[in-house]
């Protein structure tokens, strides 16, 4: 073997390092919790059940077409949803933002109460004490906000918090939707 | 003292946290003997979502649970295996799967232990014959000098 193949060869151990590093690299700061929903460019599921302010009132998906809006799946016993409410009532009030509730595996008084006293964000909050619409919603965990079109399609999904860091995520594509729905 | 008292009440817990995961499971009611294995099988394969390294039997997360109860309907209502998996792949994507299928997404996935392999073969294949090329460039005198020692040093009896 001559010396510059075994020069360049000294180099593979150095490169593949790099390689290696480079693939770490881009994964840093990624989050490996974040995973794509299934349900984007599909219909919301169908569903009717009861919404939480009233047991007497049953909605459907039906109820959430129309317009573009935020569908947020909640719960009382959840710190991140405590922690997005305030930013929920804000978008809500200014920029008029529709937001439909899932109350997810939640007591009906408690979620009740936590809405009298936080204020409440949502057209109406769908009450799925079992979780059955969150398995057709492909939910994994509360917080999660989806973003429909009018016409019920789910056109993104956002993981955890809504804040004014992850808000612009959706926003471009609410307001997008808003412009051609008008 | 408090000490050891400490140490013991986690040994005892932690005996106990293995039987109780598996009464769990037993908690569950099927209409056939058979559905129950069927149930053991389906959650030992597909995963939780939420903790991502534990698969359904084994989570205690609220959508694990969740998701139990949904696999312990539909076998009760006459699903297959295949039309269960096919459900939790419509919500939740491939990934809820231990087994991925092999697609675009997983092609690397699936194909870098064979390339590993190959890598590995011919990384032998190289530097095998490296010491054998340099084996053969010994210049005439020294293949004579080479040859005079191994005739010096044989032992008799040997060879």
């Amino acid at each position: 073997m001559n010396t510059t193949t075994k020069r360049l060869l000294m180099l593979l151990p150095t490169l593949l390092a790099f390689t290696l590093g480079l693939f770490l690299y881009q994964g840093i700061g990624q989050d490996p919790n974040k995973m794509e929903s299934s349900l984007i460019g599909l219909p919301l599921p169908k569903f009717n059940a009861q919404t939480l302010v009233s047991p007497s009132k049953n909605v459907t998906q039906a109820d959430m077409l129309g317009q573009p809006a935020l569908v947020n799946v909640w719960a009382t016993w959840c710190p991140t949803c405590r922690a997005e409410h305030e930013f929920l009532l804000t978008i809500a009030k200014q920029e008029n933002i529709r937001i439909y509730g899932v109350n997810y595996h939640d007591q009906r008084p408690a979620a009740q109460q936590w809405l009298q006293d936080l204020g409440d964000p949502y057209v109406f909050s769908v009450f799925d004490p079992k979780g059955v619409l969150g398995i057709n919603l492909g939910v994994v965990g509360a917080p999660e906000t989806y973003l429909i079109d009018a016409q019920g399609v789910v056109i993104d999904k956002l993981t955890g918090e809504l804040n004014e860091r992850t808000w612009p995520l959706l926003r471009s594509q609410y307001l997008t939707l808003l412009q051609e729905t008008n | 003292m408090v000490k050891v008292a400490l140490v013991s009440l986690f040994l005892c817990l932690a005996s106990l946290a293995v039987p109780l995961v598996q009464a769990d499971i037993k908690s569950y009611e099927f209409a056939e003997p058979e559905m129950a294995q069927r149930f053991v099988d389906l959650t030992t394969v597909l995963r939780c979502p939420k903790c991502q390294n534990q698969n359904l039997a084994d989570s205690d997360s609220i959508i694990a649970k969740d998701l139990r109860e949904q696999v312990q309907t539909l076998i009760n209502t006459g699903q297959t295996n295949q039309q269960i998996t096919e459900f939790m792949v419509q919500r939740y994507g491939n990934f809820i799967l231990y087994d991925p299928p092999l697609n675009k997404a997983t092609l690397v996935l699936w194909l870098a232990p064979i390339g590993m392999v190959l890598i590995g073969l011919w990384a032998l294949w190289f530097f095998g014959r490296k010491t054998h090329v340099q084996g053969a460039m010994l210049s005439p005198s020294e293949q004579q000098k080479l040859d005079q020692l191994l005739a010096e040093n044989r032992t008799p009896g040997r060879d």
